[in-house]
């Protein structure tokens, strides 16, 4: 008997478990999926936590629901990845070994990287929104804050889902907008970016929105310090931002479990090739999701689209057959613009975002890189999908791994 | 596009980015330098020649990793490239602009 190892039950992770119980054998395959936790957050919501569009329930699941009855689900932390030998080693001290090793450990941020950030105004008026904690203690400060200087910032990428700092900003103006109070409150994007998105059609567009809705933005901002006592952000050339209240992304890294076992970059992050999702190190290791240091957007269409390839990959090597070099970096994002609006961006490492329709060309219903109130209730309709579609490695209808080029205005 | 500069022609993209490093020199660098107002010590050239050994290294660069080097801290870098010191640095060395940006 062989196995497949799985770490991290995360959106990759559970899409990869499902996946490969369709696929291999199970008189010659076992596949074990390991993680600490026993909840499942589905974090796309926590953009809308803290404006109490979602509740924690809609963000919260246990793990098992998702994991199909073969594939045996260890409720363990993982100590070391022994990559030489093919051993996992678990706190308890047990090892296991493995033939084929997925890593899908994710990202997680690091505020202690900047100075002062976890100081002592973290979760009074400086928060994250990218844990469920820092979502939740900024929904009860939204709830009583009365206004001022509202700064999001993101302190340096790469960063989970780039585009949910903008997405804040937008969904915060709507929200003291409907408080009827949105002339107490002064927004202001920092980014250290030289624009508000990474790639130059969807920057303009979104320069465009930040301008429409009066936020303000300042570009190219390092952060190296968050003071305290004066609540301002300084950065390395010597710039003040005063905040009221500062929503952060701090630091992304990987897992430190990489860290641990050598096998991660200064993030953490583990060396992959971009096309096969094969580590760079190990051949009989393969990395999805918010793990590898690939040039894609860290987001849970990536994971998707990747899982899809993943799988073919890892039945062609277990055969021993070449990878096929099919991953093409394609994302696909909803970016909620407020107002019960989204706009909706694909595209790959070759191709920038761009106007068109989607899925189907001339046609849509979503149309893409512009606002429209269908791309909204996708976003929304987009829980239910991940909840009950994308986990289970379903392939959503009309939306291939590969990106297609056919609708879009190059 | 094409950009005259020191008796030659360069390609660069549309904010000023060098498309073939192959084409760059030393008088190129001081000229796109000049351009960025900035007027180049020995540091800045310690630091250059570092930008363009990870570039054919193929290595992708970030403050970060440029903090961690050893050759420069970020508070230095920042004082001898100001505003944007990655951005205005890579130009200089003639490198395109590092894609930490996802």
């Amino acid at each position: 008997m062989k196995r497949l190892v799985i770490l991290g039950a995360g959106t990759a992770g559970t899409m990869m478990a499902n996946h490969l119980d369709h696929e291999l054998n199970p008189s010659e395959w076992e596949i074990v999926i390991i993680d600490e936790r026993k909840e499942h957050y589905y974090q796309p919501g926590y953009l809308f936590l803290p404006f109490d569009i979602y509740t924690p329930e809609d963000i919260i699941k246990p793990i098992q629901k998702f994991i199909p009855k073969k594939v045996q689900l260890l409720n363990e932390k993982i100590e070391k990845i022994n990559a030489k030998e093919n051993e996992v080693w678990l706190s308890k001290g047990e090892s296991l070994h493995y033939d084929v090793l997925i890593i899908a450990t994710g990202a997680k941020i690091a505020p202690g990287e900047i100075q002062g950030m976890q100081g002592e105004e973290w979760y009074r008026t400086v928060f994250d929104f990218y844990t469920f904690e820092g979502a939740l203690a900024l929904r009860d400060k939204l709830r009583e804050w009365e206004g001022g200087k509202l700064v999001v910032h993101i302190t340096e990428m790469p960063v989970k889902c780039p585009v949910a700092p903008l997405e804040f900003a937008f969904l915060a103006d709507s929200f003291f907008r409907h408080k009827k109070m949105r002339d107490k409150v002064k927004i202001t994007y920092v980014t250290p970016l030289d624009g508000a998105f990474t790639k130059p059609r969807a920057t303009a567009a979104l320069n465009h929105l930040l301008e429409e809705k009066n936020i303000a933005i300042e570009s190219d901002f390092a952060i190296a310090e968050v003071d305290n006592e004066n609540r301002k952000i300084i950065d390395y050339g010597g710039r003040e931002i005063p905040f009221d209240l500062l929503v952060t992304v701090p630091t992304n890294k990987g897992d430190e479990l990489m860290e641990r076992s050598g096998l991660g970059d200064e993030l953490n992050y583990v060396s992959t090739n971009k096309s096969t999702l094969q580590s760079m190190a190990f051949p009989n290791i393969c990395v999805l999701g918010d793990a590898s240091n690939i040039p894609a957007s860290k987001a849970g269409s990536v994971a998707h689209f990747q899982a899809e390839v993943l799988t073919k990959n890892i039945l062609s090597y277990i055969k021993g057959e070449p990878m096929k070099e099919e991953f093409d970096g394609h994302a696909n994002c909803f970016v909620e613009t407020g107002n019960g609006k989204a706009l909706l961006i694909d595209f790959n490492y070759t191709h920038e975002p761009v106007e068109g329709t989607f899925p189907f060309s001339g046609f849509g219903p979503l149309s893409l890189l512009k606002e429209s109130r269908m791309n909204h209730m996708g976003k929304l309709a987009f829980k239910w999908v991940y909840w009950n579609v994308l986990l289970k490695g379903i392939p959503i209808p009309f939306v291939p791994a590969k990106m297609q080029e056919t609708g879009k205005h190059f | 596009m094409e950009k005259a500069i020191c008796n030659t022609t360069i390609e660069v993209n549309e904010e000023g980015f060098m498309i073939n490093f192959s084409e760059w020199n030393k008088e190129i660098g001081e000229e796109l330098a000049r351009e960025a107002m900035i007027e180049l010590s020995e540091r800045h050239w310690e630091i250059i020649e570092y930008i363009q050994d990870e570039h054919r290294k193929e290595v992708p660069l970030s403050i970060r990793k440029i903090g961690k080097s050893g050759v420069v801290d970020i508070k230095e870098f920042y004082a001898l490239f100001p505003k944007a010191p990655l951005k205005t640095a890579t130009k200089i060395a003639g490198v395109p602009k590092p894609a930490s940006c996802i």
